[in-house]
């Protein structure tokens, strides 16, 4: 929709856009979820895709995921056969409400900065051990885990000016097998919950991450590989107040679930040893 | 900057926030349409650099030295993209307005993309069709067939817009621009009860182009209703166009009119509103008590009982139940709950006024621009002569545009300033402002003997009416229906119509017959269980029969005919139809599976009042021009009444052109609703066509002398014995003598003839997760003689993709405050492609209808059995009873039998 109050949007921004940063600023990436709702605060848009920061970059350490990097350039991505791991680009895609129409400007990095329960990009790269590179509008870079990023619905850690610019994805995390399940209250709606697992090649652990059905992702370390009731203890141990309400879920049913499929993660990964 | 759009070069600068969209539109661009405004409906899809995105969330200024490509640029008319002719002959359409939409992103699939049509078109709602009929135009499936002159019916011809609808060009209510044309905003009460104190417009008023702030104080001082009905009686006058006294959250509070929509927001944020907050009840049983907040005075004797908010009371009693309750061997007693529903017509509601040669004309979204035009001349005391109304295509009505909530405030500013003047809702504002469905809580008592016969059936409804009583009484009546439907010696109904702090109530597809469908048809599920027969039995042994009385209320003369056993051949096809199904690959040891069946019946017009006049003249260009007040909003009536006048006419559709929905170019109709577009408006059609045939085989006889029986119509000429005069002769002759053929004719909604259907569901139920999947659907229906079977078929269709999205997807939740938390289509989840599953359309003929060629309307009864007869498959599956909608599966779990599949170690 039109966001009439903005007077001004800065195409061409420094190579360090928070310098310039004041009050009524906001980023500016595909825009899908800026301009979807009404937005009488902001007066100036900082757009960020005009940096041209390469979208995927692959290294030895692993992965950088610039923040402007589309879902659909993350989707198309073909990942190296070794990262086991790169199933979850996919699947994190899809699980998207949006339509591949949307994937064609909404960017990784703004579905992290939104921290919505729901967002999938959240859920891939706390499940993959992510580590964020956030850019201060003094110029300092400091890096956070990924799992300490989103701190509620619709609340992260960014001070005002401060950007995400990149997400890093190391390289052993890559290499894990994962197993995920997702449910929605519709056939292809939005998550009620989101949960994956994962396992270092040849060991015998899980590191479970649950988002979607809580207000901020959670994710639960077991080594070894817990039984059925470690594991429904550690779901139940989970702060009632984080099990999420909103139209996309209840938090009786979200924790339910989340028992549920981390149960059928656990002995997915349990069984067999297919990637 | 350069933008190039359809190959074309603008050199035009967007505003800094501007979106795609109405850059675009504001380029002349209309078929870009607005649906959500928020990404999520995929209306206003277009390409840039060939790639399909949704242009209200695209930055405007991103298409900059990018081509753009829109729909009007994908073909055009005459030469279409083959996706857009794909659409036009399926037909992938009904009221047009997501069909732009659906288009462009399908005419960008990969092979892919085409096999999984789920996921590629999850980015498109279409609130009309039910998907099965887009899906055979993205697969070039086609049902559109040609008429031969004098056969038209019972072909499933084209719609009359079809060609204009797909290319882009057809205008709906927004796709026009006037030079100074003003825009109107309004200020809503954040609370659910208040009186306003104060309002201070100075700021707002400060606002660089805005050029007038309205409140309670500068509108006229008249009650009226927002409710479309010929009767205005029937509905009580409860309402201002703005009020001191605001009655529920979202309520208009002020209307602030600018030069553009930026400054009228501005203006809105600026104004300074004191308000007394009021306690505020929301819960109708509660609004009852002694003691409640209380809503409205007593200045409308229509209220019952002010004190009590009780708009409407109804108390009715056949026979004596308490008698037929001794004799039953079974009673079955249980209550049952319809939420709130609203009916997320693609089009938002929108009006634009201007004055022309002093008269108000108003371009409306509206399914009546008659009775919107009465309202007008009531509000602003004006002479009819004085007021036009008209609506262009309409995008998607099902009852919500039945309504006057956005003409007033668009006359209200013109009249004022003599400039024109445009207000146009926003989605959220359709959730939160617009009527939706009653919610209705019904207490169904049934009795019965063992072997099923009924003794007693008895029916409490309360009735949330919301702020104000539009529909509230109506609905309540109309809600006698599902007592009607079965024969039983002692019935009685008692309902209740109460104000609550909500969002006014209204009509919507089933007319407060299908909550207590749901209510009704639940209760005798669960009656046959108790009685251990086949719920289709208990049905057989105890709907209405042809000879019976059709009895809800009261025993006394009705205008209803009936003489045919539709309802008995309707069960009878869905019973097979089950069964021919019962070996279908059972989904997996998780799922639960069971099967179950609705009926509904009701009368094929409103008890009320329903008029419609009809106007057909042959032309000198040898066309006939068939008027009629009736407005298209994706019902099909347009193409029904145009069948039917080129049937009567002995011609073609494409002999006859529609002049519809204006009351300066047709006259009164009442407006399309209670499926009266067909039943009544077409009865006027074939009178007034006949009539026209008539003249022009007299006027033939006596030119060539050969007895008028002897003369019928042969498409562009009359045959008379063995001799054939062109009408063109006929036209030329008749012109000299001062005569032209023309008729007009006018029909009335009565008598009536019943319609009915029945449908099937057999459902899957996760033992888990509580997930619902449809794994078959049926609805066999009785529609008359059928005049588009494509038509009849989309409408079933989309009436049970509606029905299931109220019973499995919808969830209009609001907070304890009395204020919406979901008021936008990403969360309040209309059915995707994804979640509606192909129903088979079976028809039955019958032959007893009194409207146009024996057809009924269908399209509003078929939502009616969709909810319970899910709700009886799901009890079918997993052995519980849901008595409350939506089935949504964090509702559906916790009750599930003992689950298995989580081990606790």
């Amino acid at each position: 929709m039109d966001l009439n109050t903005i007077t001004e949007v800065i195409r061409q921004p420094s190579e360090q856009p928070g310098m310039d940063w004041h009050e009524g600023d906001a980023w500016l990436a595909g825009g899908t979820w800026l301009y979807s709702t009404e937005q009488p605060d902001l007066r100036r848009l900082i757009d960020l895709t005009a940096l041209r920061w390469e979208p995927l970059v692959p290294t030895d350490e692993g992965l950088e995921i610039s923040a402007t990097c589309t879902i659909r350039d993350l989707y198309a991505f073909a990942w190296p056969e070794t990262w086991t791991a790169g199933t979850l680009f996919r699947k994190s895609c899809e699980a998207f409400l949006s339509s591949f129409k949307v994937w064609n400007a909404a960017t990784v990095g703004g579905n992290i900065c939104l921290s919505l329960p729901a967002g999938p990009m959240i859920t891939l790269t706390v499940a993959l051990e992510a580590r964020y590179e956030l850019w201060a509008p003094d110029g300092s870079v400091r890096f956070v885990d990924a799992l300490d990023f989103v701190t509620g619905d619709h609340r992260n850690i960014l001070a005002p000016g401060e950007i995400l610019r990149r997400i890093t994805i190391p390289e052993y995390a890559l290499r894990k097998r994962t197993a995920h399940r997702r449910f929605t209250l519709t056939r292809l709606g939005r998550s009620t919950v989101f949960l994956v697992g994962t396992q270092r090649p040849g060991a015998n652990d899980l590191l479970l991450t649950i988002t979607a059905g809580t207000t901020r992702p959670v994710r639960i370390a077991f080594v070894p590989l817990p039984d059925a009731r470690t594991l429904r203890q550690s779901i139940d141990a989970v702060p009632a107040d984080v099990w999420f309400a909103d139209p996309n879920g209840t938090p009786d049913h979200r924790q339910h679930l989340s028992r549920h499929f981390a149960e059928e993660i656990r002995r997915e990964l349990t069984a067999g040893d297919l990637p | 900057m350069t933008y190039i759009v359809n190959g074309r070069r603008f050199d035009r600068e967007p505003a800094p926030g501007q979106c795609l969209r109405t850059f675009l539109r504001a380029l002349g661009h209309f078929g870009v349409k607005k649906g959500c405004d928020a990404g999520d409906c995929g209306a206003c899809t277009v390409w840039l650099d060939g790639v399909p995105v949704h242009s209200c969330i695209t930055p405007a200024f991103r298409a900059n030295g990018r081509e753009v490509t829109t729909i009007e640029g994908l073909g055009r008319p005459g030469a279409p993209h083959p996706m857009q002719r794909q659409f036009e002959d399926a037909p992938g359409f009904q009221c047009g307005f997501c069909t732009a939409g659906m288009i462009m992103t399908s005419a960008t699939f990969t092979k892919d993309q085409k096999a999984d049509l789920p996921r590629a078109l999850k980015g498109n709602l279409c609130r009309c069709t039910g998907y099965r009929a887009i899906e055979d135009a993205v697969k070039g499936v086609s049902a559109v067939e040609t008429a031969a002159p004098g056969k038209a019916v019972g072909t499933s011809v084209g719609a009359p817009a079809g060609h204009d609808v797909v290319t882009g060009h057809a205008e709906f209510t927004m796709d026009t621009r006037i030079d100074g044309m003003l825009h109107l905003k309004v200020l809503h009460s954040p609370h659910a009860h208040a009186r306003i104190l104060s309002i201070d417009k100075s700021a707002a008023l400060a606002v660089p182009g805005v050029h007038r702030v309205y409140t309670w104080e500068d509108v006229p001082r008249r009650r009226f209703t927002t409710a479309i009905h010929t009767d205005h009686l029937v509905d009580p006058d409860d309402t201002y166009i703005l009020d001191d006294t605001v009655r529920f959250a979202g309520q208009r509070v002020a209307a602030v009119l600018a030069d553009t929509i930026g400054a009228a927001e501005e203006g809105c944020r600026r104004l300074a509103v004191e308000y007394e907050v009021l306690p505020a009840v929301f819960d109708p049983e509660a609004a009852m008590a002694d003691g409640a907040p209380q809503l409205h005075g007593s200045h409308d004797p229509f209220v019952r009982d002010p004190g009590h908010n009780i708009l409407v009371e109804l108390h009715s009693h056949i026979g004596d139940v308490d008698v037929g309750f001794a004799a039953a061997d079974v009673i079955h007693e249980g209550t049952y709950v319809s939420p709130r529903v609203q009916h997320a017509h693609l089009e938002t509601h929108g009006s634009i006024a201007w004055m022309q040669d002093g008269r108000l004309n108003v371009r409306t979204s509206s399914q009546s621009p008659s009775i919107a035009k009465v309202k007008l001349e009531y509000l602003f005391a004006l002479r009819p002569d004085q007021v036009r109304v008209f609506c262009k295509r309409v995008g998607g009505g099902f009852g919500g545009k039945q309504e006057v909530i956005a003409e007033d405030l668009v006359a209200l500013a013109t009249l004022d300033t003599g400039r024109p003047t445009c207000f146009e809702y926003t989605r959220e504002e359709e959730f939160t402002t617009a009527s939706p469905r009653h919610p209705m809580s019904l207490t169904v008592k049934l009795g019965a003997k063992a072997d099923g016969t009924l003794t007693a059936l008895q029916v409490r409804n309360v009735s949330n009416t919301g702020a104000y009583g539009n529909h509230g009484g109506e609905t309540l009546y109309a809600g006698g229906a599902a007592v009607m439907i079965y024969r039983c010696p002692n019935k009685k109904y008692d309902a209740y119509s109460v104000y609550t702090n909500t969002v006014p109530s209204g009509a919507l597809r089933g007319y407060g017959m299908t909550q207590p469908a749901f209510a009704v048809e639940s209760a005798m599920d669960e009656l046959a269980r108790a009685l251990h027969i086949d719920p289709l039995e208990l049905r057989r042994r105890n709907i209405v029969r042809p000879g019976e009385p059709l009895l809800a209320m009261h025993e006394g003369p009705d205008d209803v005919i009936f003489t045919e056993d539709g309802l008995a051949r309707c069960i009878d096809l869905v019973g097979d139809a089950l069964a021919r199904t019962a070996d279908q690959p059972h989904p997996g040891p998780e799922w639960l599976v069971g099967a179950g069946v609705a009926s509904s019946l009701h009368e094929t017009a409103p008890p009320t009042d329903h008029l419609s006049e009809a106007w057909v003249t042959l032309g000198d260009d040898l066309i006939y021009e068939l008027a009629v007040g009736t407005c298209e909003f994706g019902e099909g009536t347009s193409t029904a009444h145009v069948q039917i006048a080129a049937n009567q006419l002995g011609t073609t559709p494409s002999r006859i052109r529609l002049v519809q929905s204006d009351t300066d170019r047709t006259g009164f109709d009442t407006g399309a609703f209670a499926s009266a577009g067909l039943f009544v408006a077409g009865n006027a059609v074939l009178r007034a066509a006949s009539a026209v045939r008539d003249r022009i085989l007299q006027f033939a006889a006596a030119h060539t002398g050969i007895h008028v029986v002897m003369c019928t119509m042969d498409d562009d000429g009359v045959v008379c014995g063995d001799r054939r005069v062109s009408l063109a002769e006929l036209v030329a002759l008749a012109r000299r003598r001062g005569i032209r053929f023309t008729a007009a004719r006018k029909a009335y909604g009565s008598p009536r003839s019943v319609t009915s259907n029945t449908q099937g569901f057999r459902v899957a139920v996760h033992r888990v997760t509580g997930e619902i999947r449809i794994l078959y659907s049926v609805q066999a229906a009785d529609a008359g003689v059928i005049i588009n079977p494509a038509q009849v078929r989309g409408q079933v269709e989309g009436g049970v993709a509606q029905g299931i999205g109220f019973a499995l997807t919808e969830n209009h939740q609001v907070d304890g405050n009395g204020v919406m938390v979901n008021p936008n289509l990403r969360n309040y989840r209309i059915p995707t492609y994804a979640d509606i599953p192909r129903t088979e359309v079976l028809l039955v003929d019958s032959a007893d209808s009194v409207g146009p060629l024996r057809a009924k309307g269908m399209a509003e009864c078929c939502i009616n059995p969709v909810a319970p007869a899910l709700a009886n498959a799901v009890q079918d599956a997993t052995g519980v009873r849901y008595r409350a909608l939506p089935l949504t599966p964090e509702r559906i779990y916790g009750r599930l039998p003992a689950e298995q599949s989580v081990s606790t170690g």
